[in-house]
C-alpha cells in the first residue's frame, strides 16, 4: 500500500510539473515534451492503482496504458512535425518580406 | 498563452511574468494536492474487473490477460487505436505538403513510388555502426517474432514487437546505406494490413456469432494470432515513417531573435536577419528535393544540413 501511494503521490507531482511547463515554458518544443510528461504521468497513475494487495494486477488498466503509450507516441509525433512545418512556414512569410 | 508558436530557446520578451508564475505554481501545487488527497482516500480495490477477466480468461483464446483485454475482451480500443496510428502515418508521409494539392502530373513533385527498400550504393557507412548492425538486425527481428508469439501466454505482443522491428529499422536507416521509400505500393500495404485485417476479422466473425469484434471461442487463439501479426508489420511500418519524417524535417534554431518578435532591438537587425533566413529556406526545400532524385546524394544531403545551421 505504500509502494502504491508512492507512486500514486510521484505521477501526481510529475502532472503538476508537467501541468506548469505546459502553461509558463513559451517554446513550443518544451511544451510538447510536457504534455508528455502529462501523459507519462497519468500511465504511472494507472499503473500504480492497478496493483493489488491481492493477487495479479489488473489488466484491464495495464492493457489501457499499452494502447495509451502507443497513441502518446502518435500524438507527439504528430505535433513535433505539425511544429516543425509551423516552423518552416513562419520562416516562408519571413523571407516574404513580412 | 495562445500567441504565435514560440521557436526561440532565450526568448524573454514575451514570457509570462514572475507573478503570473507564481500564481500558476501556487494553483498548481493546490490542484495537486487536492488530487493527492482524493486519491489517497479512494478505495480502488473494489473493481470488479480482474476478477472478470480471469474469470473469462479461458474463452479468450490466450493465457496473457492483458493480450486478452487487449484483444479480445476490449478489442475496440485496440481496432481504433491502429486506427490512430494509420492517420497519424497518413498525415505526416512524405512528399506531401501541408496545405498544398498533390500535384499527380508533375513527375518530380513527389518521391518516387519505387521500391520499398533500396540501397544506397556508395555510402560512407562507419563500418563498426555496420559491423554490429549486422549481429544486431537479425537478432533484433528474431525478437520481434519471438515477442509475438509469446504474447499469448507472457508479456509482449504486436506493440512490443513492432516497437522492436520499428527500432531495427531506424538502426538501418541510420547506417546510410538503406534508404526506406514510403511512398511505394508495398509501404502502403504494409501501412495498412494492420487495420484491413482487423476489419475483415472484426466483421467476419459477426457473420458467426452476430456481433462485431466477438470471435468464436474455438477460433479466437488464431484469429487474434493473425490479427497480431498483421498489426506487428503496421505498427512496425508506422513508427518507422514517423522517425523518417521527423528525421528529414530541418528544425533551425537560430541563436538570435528573428524578425516574427519585432522587438525594438531586433529592428535594427531585421535586414541582416531577412537576408539570412531567405539563404536558409531556400536551401531546405532543395535539400529535400535532392533525396528522392539523386538516392546516392542522400548522405551529402544530410551532411549538408549542419553547414546550413552554420550559416
Amino acid at each position: 500500500m505504500t509502494q502504491d501511494l508512492l507512486y500514486t503521490i510521484a505521477s501526481i507531482a510529475l502532472f503538476g510539473i508537467g501541468l506548469f511547463g505546459l502553461i509558463v515554458v513559451r517554446h513550443i518544443i518544451r511544451k510538447i515534451l510536457a504534455i508528455n510528461m502529462m501523459g507519462v504521468s497519468v500511465f504511472m497513475l494507472l499503473v500504480a492503482s492497478a496493483s493489488n494487495v491481492d493477487g495479479a494486477a489488473d489488466p484491464v488498466l495495464h492493457a489501457m496504458v499499452l494502447t495509451g503509450i502507443v497513441v502518446a507516441i502518435a500524438g507527439t509525433a504528430l505535433s513535433l512535425f505539425l511544429a516543425s512545418k509551423i516552423h518552416s512556414l513562419g520562416q516562408a512569410s519571413d523571407s516574404d518580406g513580412r | 498563452m495562445f500567441q504565435t508558436a514560440e521557436f526561440q530557446e532565450n526568448n524573454h520578451a514575451n514570457e509570462i511574468p514572475v507573478v503570473g508564475r507564481i500564481l500558476c505554481a501556487i494553483a498548481i501545487g493546490a490542484l495537486s494536492l487536492g488530487l493527492i488527497v482524493v486519491l489517497m482516500f479512494t478505495d480502488n480495490s473494489s473493481s470488479m474487473l480482474p476478477s472478470l477477466v480471469q474469470d473469462k480468461l479461458t474463452q479468450s483464446g490466450v493465457d496473457n490477460p492483458v493480450t486478452a483485454v487487449l484483444l479480445n475482451f476490449r478489442s475496440y480500443d485496440t481496432l481504433l487505436e491502429i486506427g490512430v496510428l494509420l492517420i497519424v502515418a497518413v498525415a505526416m508521409l512524405p512528399g506531401v505538403p501541408v496545405g498544398s494539392v498533390v500535384n499527380r502530373d508533375m513527375p518530380g513533385g513527389n518521391r518516387p513510388s519505387g521500391r520499398l527498400v533500396s540501397i544506397v550504393p556508395n555510402a560512407q557507412v562507419n563500418p563498426v555502426l555496420e559491423a554490429i548492425l549486422r549481429w544486431l538486425v537479425p537478432m533484433i527481428i528474431v525478437m520481434a517474432g519471438y515477442m509475438l508469439w509469446t504474447g499469448a501466454s507472457l508479456p509482449g505482443g504486436a506493440f512490443q514487437s513492432g516497437a522492436l522491428l520499428a527500432g531495427a529499422g531506424v538502426l538501418v536507416q541510420l547506417s546510410g546505406r538503406i534508404q526506406f521509400c514510403f511512398t511505394s505500393t508495398m509501404a502502403k500495404l504494409l501501412l495498412t494490413i494492420g487495420l484491413i485485417t482487423f476489419v475483415i476479422v472484426a466483421v467476419g466473425v459477426a457473420a458467426i456469432t452476430g456481433v462485431i469484434l466477438q470471435y468464436p471461442v474455438t477460433l479466437a487463439s488464431p484469429l487474434i494470432l493473425v490479427i497480431e501479426g498483421a498489426a506487428t508489420l503496421s505498427i512496425a511500418a508506422i513508427l518507422l515513417l514517423l522517425y523518417n519524417s521527423l528525421a528529414t524535417q530541418t528544425f533551425e534554431m537560430s541563436p538570435e531573435p528573428s524578425a516574427l518578435n519585432e522587438e525594438p532591438s531586433a529592428l535594427n537587425e531585421e535586414p541582416s536577419a531577412s537576408n539570412e533566413e531567405p539563404s536558409a529556406s531556400n536551401e531546405e526545400p532543395s535539400a529535400l528535393d535532392e533525396e528522392p532524385s539523386a538516392l546516392d546524394e542522400e548522405p551529402s544531403a544530410l551532411d549538408e544540413e549542419p553547414s546550413a545551421l552554420g550559416k
